[in-house]
């Protein structure tokens, strides 16, 4: 009788300790998904903002052909990218390729005035911010998710249920400033 | 420690100072009630609900009521578009929805964040911060106002504040009473209200202030050193908010419509003297009263993190 009991709650304490790490991981994995999307809704953004950029500097600057080329080329790599690493190494291409656009502009002053591109310029700079907010974001949920699946006892529930591995968005760009690491 | 485990912390706190806030709140209304309006339990148990109802309310409606309380005004979308995208942005890296933006008209240089949780929350800076800080010490800034949302750092300090509002409101209308003839009349002696009660009662309303006064200062003070590096953190550059702290705390201006039951929502007190700025030649009395620590050590702890 008394072994029964202490068997049945040894099993109820396992069960309810299963489901809490099971649901916290659940949630992990959602963030992980949402702060994805968050990257999505901006990277296409700034998709969107580029044929616009293009259009407006050729019309001030229109022999300057192979950076249009180079741009055009990056975006249409950046919206064909698939998985999150693929995804952020066209990404980078793309920065790259916006920066020699932007570098190209400096030499046109009337450009340069023009309401139209300084608008189109803020805008990516506030895009780019936003992509790299998404992106610190994002990383960090990965990690809290991986540490998770990773680390006793969560990863042996991680294991039962089949919680895979997550990418993070890494960009290796050394003009991209490094994370600091803070303590509390 | 992780952000998510600072905030829930702070909403366990801010839960334990509301329960013991309404506590004193409650024994004091209580006493003072007994003592002042006669015998029986129903002035007491009265003032005590009337005060739970305004505790109620300003706690749904904190964010409005200090919106209001400051004169700041919603920045426009157009007029403040780098305002709005940076503060857009630090909210994507913080994981919260975009708070609210104000602008308060002032010289002053100077930032604020308030609310309950950061679905209703708002973030306001003065114009004057807006003219006089470059655009990475502007995103600092807001930085450490977002941090201050996420971390449930707001919740915790309207807490704070209402409660020890209460508390200082109440302290005050006693002091009235008793200028009334609460005390001397000849129906206290009627009433025959133990004098340990009236001792108590005395000391309550010439305490109970002050120590509320002393830990939103405290809580406050050690609210800001953790919203720096949070916010430093955020936007990985320490510099730009050691920098930022540097031209506040240059600036001459002053908020206006800054007053003691808001000085410890601001980046920087807004209501320090301006003379002898330093610490040194304070008292540790008036040490107790400070919302914000001193601004040279936390430019200090910010540059040894960027160090």
């Amino acid at each position: 009788m008394i072994p029964g009991l202490i068997a049945l709650g040894v099993l109820v304490v396992l069960i309810l300790a299963i489901v809490a790490i099971y649901n916290r991981l659940v949630r992990l994995r959602n963030r992980v998904e949402e702060s994805w999307a968050q990257i999505d809704v901006q990277l296409r953004r700034r998709h969107d903002l580029i044929p616009n950029l293009v259009e407006t500097v050729k019309g001030y600057a229109a022999h300057e052909k192979g950076v249009f080329e180079e741009v055009t080329r990056a975006r249409a790599a950046a919206v064909a990218a698939g998985g999150v690493q693929e995804q952020a190494q066209a990404e980078l291409g793309l920065t790259r390729a916006l920066r020699s656009l932007f570098a190209v502009a400096e030499a046109y002053p009337d450009l340069q005035a023009s309401p139209n591109f300084l608008e189109l310029q803020e805008e990516l700079t506030a895009t780019e911010d936003r992509i790299s907010s998404a992106r610190q974001f994002y990383n960090g949920a990965v990690r809290s998710y991986d540490d998770a699946r990773e680390t006793f006892p969560s990863n042996i529930v991680a294991g039962m249920f089949n919680f895979e591995e997550r990418e993070y968005f890494e960009v290796d760009d050394p003009e991209i400033r490094d994370p600091v690491k803070v303590e509390f | 420690m992780h952000p998510e485990e600072l905030a829930e912390r702070n909403i366990r706190r801010s839960r334990w100072y509301l329960l013991g806030g309404g506590l004193v709140f409650s024994a004091m209304a209580y006493v003072l009630g007994t003592l002042w309006f006669g015998a029986g339990p129903l002035p007491g148990v009265l003032a005590a609900l009337i005060a739970a109802a305004l505790t109620w309310t300003s706690y749904w409606e904190s964010d409005r009521i200090v919106v209001a309380s400051t004169g700041a005004v919603p920045a426009d979308p157009d007029d403040h578009r780098r305002l709005h995208n940076l503060v857009e942005s630090v909210s994507i890296a913080a994981g919260i929805p975009k708070p609210r933006v104000y602008v308060v008209r002032s010289d002053a240089l100077n930032a604020f964040a308030t609310g309950r949780d950061p679905e209703h929350a708002a973030v306001a800076v003065t114009t004057g911060l807006l003219e006089n800080l470059d655009r990475q010490e502007l995103e600092a800034v807001v930085a450490h106002e977002v941090s201050h949302v996420r971390n449930y750092d707001i919740r915790l300090m309207t807490v704070v504040a209402v409660i020890a509002g209460a508390i200082v409101l109440l302290a005050d209308w006693s002091f009235r009473a008793v200028r009334w003839g609460g005390l001397s009349g000849s129906r206290r002696k009627a009433d025959g209200v133990v004098p340990l009660l009236v001792i108590f009662g005395i000391l309550m309303v010439i305490l109970a202030p002050l120590g509320a006064r002393i830990i939103t200062s405290a809580v406050s003070r050690q609210r800001e050193y953790l919203a720096d590096v949070s916010g430093a953190h955020l936007t990985h550059n320490p510099r730009a908010l050691a920098d930022a702290l540097r031209k506040i705390s240059d600036s001459r201006g002053r908020v206006r419509n800054a007053t003691h039951a808001t000085a410890h929502l601001w980046i920087d007190a807004p209501l320090r003297p301006r003379r002898g700025r330093g610490t040194e030649g304070l008292s540790w009395y008036d040490r107790m009263f400070l919302t914000h620590p001193p601004i040279e050590e936390r430019i200090h702890r910010l540059e040894l993190l960027g160090a």
